[in-house]
């Protein structure tokens, strides 16, 4: 019998309920996330996972529940804030905005900067360094609408890199990427995992689960289930969560 | 000399400072998708003028700018909540509070003077700018606004910068949206009423919109967009007055707009990398050189 | 005809008239349209003058609707070049023809008492002064026939061409494969509106077009998901609003058009707040009803979920649940309250526990939830 090592949480999510006009999205939600796993949290469209991120991050309010953030006992009255960091989905950016990539990774540091403050030569050198890590920094000061989906992506992401924060929400950040960049994206975050760091991701292929993460979540309205992806990946639970939508699953056995 | 003219300098100073003023917010209401916020909130002003000059009874400048401000943030804020509380979209609230705050002005402005034509001196100075009737006092009140709004322009510009380029992700660093969004509308609407004097209800969109149009042309960066879209406001301002003086019968304020249009074609047509004619002639340069590769090919085979 | 009745025949007959396109502009988001062209056709009406030199020449309000259809042409143009965004290339075209217009007139018309304050502002007042004269009879005011011609022009294309209006507004792809071109359609509709501004503004002004040509639409928006309706809706609303604005400025004695305009805001607050589903109490009331429901579930659910756990006696303390929950003070005595009403719990000192019909009531709901 496997003797499971002490999980430490550092996300405890409680009773959630999130509801828009007439449907709830989210029901009674109860989630605990462990430090410096690489969670996958999937479940049919519309089933709440952006929800589920939006709340934790305060995003929107719910009709109940309690988010709590675990505090490290070294921390004092760190500001939550600048502990999570947040890679919302592309489409809802103007992209002929005027701005560069450095830019954009730039406001990435505003959050650490608090109000007023200007980023300075250290957030520059920062910016920079992570934009080597995502594979861009030769696209620095490449106008944005200039970048394909894949490059997009990339800046997304090292806009939520360079907050350097210990727990990592992204939302689908596979949609729409070409090959080269998903494998660069999944050793990213692999790297983000042997740091320490927590890393969750709304995913949407099903295929990649057992691939690339090592806890999962299983969300429709409810949790339906929350664990290793060895333990909890699997045809009943897949069954339960995608059956109203009636989607065929082939060759999903663990 | 017309360049020493007291006159002449104060319009042009004037001028100038809505050109700069405009250009800079103009940036981002156009970048926020709330260009015609300029022309629907200088119509929307009106019943706050006419209100002022009600209670106050004078035709001070200062109390009727200021109920101008307090019209015009009504108006922001009705249309904000119209298009919050109902599948009503921002074009068609705009149209709406506008036109409605302007009728409802009519009707104030008619009362106040009893007679059913409202056809006014001061109308018709808000309705077409006189920037010629600027005087000292008006210009030194829109340097003191215009410098308070810049400062807290450039206090500020990394929130507004994220807040108009990715609000979700900005709130999500902690930036409330909320409070951004009515700080810019504030000042943009502030700006809109300063400018009110000198181009009149109907041409202040065009100051909003223009300079910051053609200022996008030339830069990808934020800040030299703002940069140059106060440059471009401004020049449309002091060459508007300039030429509008050296010609007789020339009103200044259509003569300003002109200049700034004059100044959004020549940056649409000619910028570098994204104007039309360089579009064209890399359009041309791609299809010769197709056609030379084919001809290469051609003759390999 | 009375001066007072022909004010109002000719308000409504306008307000009519300006509804029926502008329901299309609404729908299109095209609202700002409306007042680009009602400024820019002062240029077209300028440059017919020039051409004509004659006021009451017809040929002024060809050049008026030309100039609104070139209007909208130059505004598409300036849009597909994809260097600015549909709302800023409005912003550009009608201040730059408004300014042209401006500057002819004060230049070359001066003399001419071509007032930019009537084409501006109107005032229907005036209007019976102008007499139409037919066979030497006086058959009413001018107004009443220019107006009447657009209203009927208006009335007969959106009869003839509703299935073709309604296709390209709702789903232009699908027309443009249908064979319906919808750029003819579009280019259609904005002759429409641009006769109907220049029919309109000489009555009412510019920016008052604007009002009746987008307020009633957007109030029966709020009323209405059928287009019929909708059109219907807005040509009532419309009525309304210049006969009750007639009204109010006849006791105040004030502005006619600008009473109109305020009346076509006083009906839309009315209806914003008031109308049934879409109006603001509604809203509210629908919003606290589900946030009582969603409550009354949540506790339910909570309770059950937790009979079977073996801190159960713990758990269903009221402040814990409370806790848990996250809830005020004031929302869970609510629920509480509600829910012992409804017999589905009871309330034990401190403890809250469900009762035999809770149980039944939640696991129903839970099956119907999540089935």
């Amino acid at each position: 019998m496997d003797l499971k090592t002490k999980l430490e949480y550092v996300i405890e999510v409680a009773d959630l309920t999130v509801a828009y006009d007439v449907k709830p999205v989210l029901w009674d939600v109860d989630l605990k996330i462990p430090k410096g796993k690489l969670m996958a949290v999937v479940g049919p469209n519309g089933a709440g996972k952006s929800t589920l991120i939006k709340a934790i991050l305060n995003l929107l309010i719910p009709i109940s529940g309690n988010i709590k953030f675990i505090q490290n006992r070294a921390d004092t009255k760190s500001n939550i804030k600048n502990r999570v960091a947040y890679v919302p989905q592309s489409g809802n950016v103007d992209w002929d905005f005027p701005s560069t990539v450095l830019d954009v990774v730039l406001m990435g540091r505003f959050g650490l900067l608090g109000w007023i403050k200007r980023p300075g030569k250290a957030d520059v050198d920062i910016a920079l360094q992570t934009l080597k890590k995502v594979g861009m920094e030769d696209y620095s000061s490449r106008q944005i609408s200039q970048l394909s989906g894949g490059q997009q992506q990339r800046v997304f992401l090292a806009r939520a890199l360079v907050q350097q924060a210990d727990i990592y929400f992204m939302d689908e950040p596979f949609k729409g990427v070409d090959t080269k960049t998903e494998k660069a994206i999944v050793l990213l975050l692999k790297d983000l995992k042997d740091q320490g760091k927590t890393v969750v991701v709304v995913h949407h292929d099903l295929q990649t689960v057992t691939e690339y993460f090592d806890w999962v979540t299983l969300i429709n309205l409810r949790v339906v289930a929350s664990g290793p992806v060895d333990e909890v990946f699997h045809q009943e639970n897949l069954r339960q969560t995608y059956r109203s939508t009636g989607m065929l699953l082939k060759g999903m056995a663990v | 000399m017309l360049l020493s003219d007291y006159t002449f300098q104060t319009v042009a100073i004037g001028s100038a400072i809505l050109g700069l003023i405009s250009g800079v917010l103009g940036t981002f209401a156009v970048l926020r998708k709330q260009s015609l916020l300029g022309d629907g909130v200088s119509h929307a002003a009106l019943p706050g003028v006419v209100l002022g000059f009600i209670l106050i009874g004078s035709k001070n400048t200062e109390f009727l700018l200021l109920g101008a401000l307090l019209s015009g943030l009504l108006s922001t804020l009705l249309i904000t909540t119209i298009v919050k509380y109902s599948r009503i979209k921002f074009d068609s609230a705009l149209a709406l509070i506008m036109s409605v705050f302007f009728g409802l002005g009519l009707v104030l402005l008619t009362y106040v003077q009893k007679i059913p034509n409202a056809n006014q001196a001061g109308l018709n100075r808000f309705i077409f700018g006189q920037a010629s009737s600027l005087m000292r006092r008006d210009v030194n009140l829109m340097i003191i606004c215009g410098s308070i709004l810049l400062l807290l322009l450039i206090i500020f510009w990394k929130e507004f910068k994220i807040f108009t380029f990715d609000s979700e992700f900005a709130q999500s660093l902690g930036f409330s949206p909320k409070k951004l969004d009515l700080l810019l509308s504030l000042m943009t609407v502030t700006g809109i009423i300063l400018g009110l004097q000198t181009v009149g209800v109907i041409l202040m969109s065009a100051m909003l919109v223009a300079p910051a149009v053609a200022a996008r042309q030339w830069t990808n960066k934020l800040s030299v967009m703002a940069f140059l879209g106060a440059i471009f406001g401004a020049i449309s301002g002091i060459f508007g007055t300039a030429v509008s003086s050296f010609i007789p019968k020339l009103p200044t304020g259509p003569t300003i707009v002109l200049f700034a249009s004059l100044i959004v074609l020549i940056s649409i047509l000619l910028a570098p990398g994204r104007g039309i004619l360089h579009r064209l002639y890399r359009q041309k340069h791609n299809r010769s050189l197709n056609i030379e590769r084919r001809a290469e090919n051609d003759s390999t085979i | 005809m009375t001066p007072q009745f022909e004010i109002q025949l000719i308000a409504v007959i306008v307000a009519v008239g300006c509804a029926l396109p502008g329901v299309f502009l609404v729908l299109r988001k095209m609202s700002m349209m409306s007042d680009s062209i009602t400024h820019t056709i002062l240029l077209g009406i300028v440059l017919a003058f020039f051409i004509t030199h004659d006021l009451s020449s017809p040929l002024l309000i060809v050049g008026a609707a030309i100039m609104g259809v070139v209007t909208v042409w130059l505004t598409e143009t300036l849009t597909r070049t994809n260097l600015l965004a549909e709302d800023a290339a409005i912003g550009i075209v009608f201040p730059l023809l408004f300014s042209i217009a401006i500057i002819l007139i004060t230049r070359y018309a001066g003399s001419v008492h071509l007032d930019t304050d009537s084409v501006l502002l109107g005032e229907l007042a005036f209007a019976p002064f102008n007499r139409m004269i037919v066979f030497n009879t006086d058959i009413g005011a001018k107004a009443i026939y220019t107006a009447g011609t657009i209203l009927i022009i208006n009335l007969v294309a959106i009869f003839l061409f509703f299935k073709e209006l309604k296709l390209v507004t709702f789903d232009p792809v699908l027309a443009a494969v249908l064979g319906f071109s919808p750029t003819m359609v579009h280019y259609g509709l904005m002759t429409l509106v641009s006769l109907t501004a220049v029919s309109a503004f000489e009555a009412v002004g510019s920016v008052l077009v604007v009002a009746f040509m987008i307020g009633p639409p957007v109030t029966a928006y709020l009323l209405t998901d059928d287009l019929k309706s909708m059109l219907i809706i807005s040509v009532l609303i419309g009525t309304i609003n210049g006969i009750l604005g007639y009204q109010l400025a006849a006791i105040f004695d004030v502005s006619i058009a600008g009473s109109m305009a305020t009346m076509t805001g006083i009906l839309f607050i009315s209806v914003f707040i008031l109308a049934p589903h879409r109006g603001l109490l509604s809203i509210f009331r629908r919003r606290k009803m589900q946030k009582t429901k969603f409550g009354k579930m949540t506790l339910l659910f909570h309770l059950l979920n937790n009979e079977s756990s073996f801190i159960q006696e713990q758990v269903s303390q009221i402040c814990i649940v409370q806790n848990h929950l996250n809830w005020s003070d004031h929302f869970i005595k609510d629920i509480i309250n509600r829910l012992q009403g409804e017999n589905c719990i009871e309330v034990d000192g401190v403890f809250i526990k469900l009762t035999d019909k809770g149980r039944k009531t939640t696991i129903q709901e839970y099956n119907e939830l999540f089935s």
